[in-house]
C-alpha cells in the first residue's frame, strides 16, 4: 500500500513539474504547481512529517499559488508567451545541462554518503520520550534553532517592507494622493 | 516481486527529488515568463525540501524536518519580493520577460 501510494505520488509530482515547465498558458503553471506541492506534501506524509505536509498544503499550495495567481490575474500576462529563443541554441543547451545535472544527481543519491555525524538534537524521528512529531519539531525548533528562528522573524519583516516599498508607485505620497508630475504610465 | 511486498527505501525519494530539481532548473532555463521562472525555482525548492525529509528519514533525526520550515520562510519571502519586482518592472514596460530586462546590463 505503501509503495503503491508512493508511485502514484510521485508520477502525479513528476507530471505536475512537466505541466509547470510545459504549459503555456501561466494560470496553467500555477496550478500544475498545485498538483506537485500536495503530492509532494503526500510524499511528507508518507516519510512521518506531519507537520511538514500539513504546512506544506497551507503556506505553499494555498498561500504561495494565490499569490502567483493574484499577481498573473493583477497583470494579465496570462496570454501565451511567444517561445522563440533570442539565443538559438539555448533551448538544446539547457536540456543537456539538465541531463548532466540530472545524472550527477542520481549518481548521489545512489551512493552511500559520509554521514555518521549525529546532530546537537539528539531528537529522534521516532521513538519513545520526545511525543508526537509536532512536539518533536517544536522541540528542537524552539531550542537548538532558537535564534535561526528570530532570525526568521526579521527575514519575514524585511521582506514585507520590501515588497510594500518596491510595489508602490513612484510618486505616492502616504496619503494616497499621486503626484502630478510622474505617473508611469507614460513612460517607455 | 509485487507491488504489496515492495518496500520503497529512501535513495527512491532521493531520486525522484533530484528528477523535479531538474525539471525545474530546465524550465528556469527554457522559459522566458518571469513569472513561471519564479515557479520552477519554487519546485526547486520543493524538491529540496523532500530530499531534507527523506534524509530526516534515513538518518532517524528530526531536524531535517525542522530545516524544512526554514526553506518554507526563506521561498515565502523570496516570492513577496520577486513577485513586487515583477510588479514594479511590468508597470514600467508592460511585459514580464525575461528578454525585457536587458535595459539592467551594464
Amino acid at each position: 500500500m505503501t509503495a503503491f501510494l508512493f508511485f502514484v505520488a510521485a508520477g502525479a509530482a513528476l507530471a505536475g513539474a512537466l505541466g509547470v515547465v510545459l504549459a503555456r498558458n501561466p494560470v496553467h503553471s500555477a496550478l500544475f504547481l498545485v498538483l506537485t506541492l500536495v503530492s509532494v506534501a503526500v510524499l511528507f506524509l508518507l516519510r512521518d512529517a506531519e507537520l511538514v505536509a500539513a504546512v506544506q498544503v497551507i503556506v505553499y499550495a494555498s498561500a504561495i499559488v494565490v499569490l502567483f495567481l493574484f499577481v498573473i490575474m493583477l497583470l494579465g500576462v496570462d496570454r501565451e508567451e511567444s517561445m522563440e529563443d533570442r539565443i538559438p541554441y539555448q533551448r538544446p543547451a539547457a536540456i543537456g545541462l539538465g541531463v548532466i545535472l540530472l545524472a550527477e544527481l542520481v549518481f548521489l543519491a545512489c551512493h552511500e554518503w559520509a554521514t555518521g555525524q549525529k546532530t546537537t538534537s539528539g531528537v529522534p524521528l521516532q521513538g519513545d520520550g520526545f511525543g508526537n512529531n509536532v512536539e518533536r519539531v517544536a522541540r528542537v525548533l524552539f531550542t537548538d534553532f532558537l535564534w535561526a528562528f528570530e532570525i526568521t522573524a526579521v527575514l519575514l519583516v524585511i521582506a514585507v517592507v520590501g515588497a510594500v516599498v518596491l510595489a508602490r508607485r513612484s510618486g505616492q505620497r502616504a496619503d494616497g494622493r499621486i503626484d502630478d508630475a510622474e505617473t508611469d504610465e507614460v513612460t517607455t | 516481486m509485487t507491488l504489496a511486498t515492495f518496500t520503497v527505501t529512501d535513495t527512491y525519494y532521493l531520486v525522484l527529488a533530484a528528477m523535479i530539481f531538474t525539471i525545474g532548473a530546465v524550465g528556469v532555463l527554457t522559459r522566458r515568463n518571469v513569472i513561471v521562472m519564479f515557479m520552477c525555482v519554487e519546485l526547486m525548492l520543493n524538491a529540496v525540501n523532500l530530499s531534507f525529509v527523506a534524509f530526516a528519514h534515513a538518518l532517524n533525526d528530526i531536524t531535517g524536518q525542522v530545516i524544512v520550515f526554514f526553506v518554507l520562510v526563506v521561498a515565502a519571502a523570496e516570492v513577496a519580493v520577486g513577485l513586487a519586482i515583477i510588479v514594479a518592472i511590468f508597470r514600467r514596460r508592460r511585459h514580464a520577460t525575461a528578454d525585457d530586462l536587458q535595459a539592467l546590463k551594464g
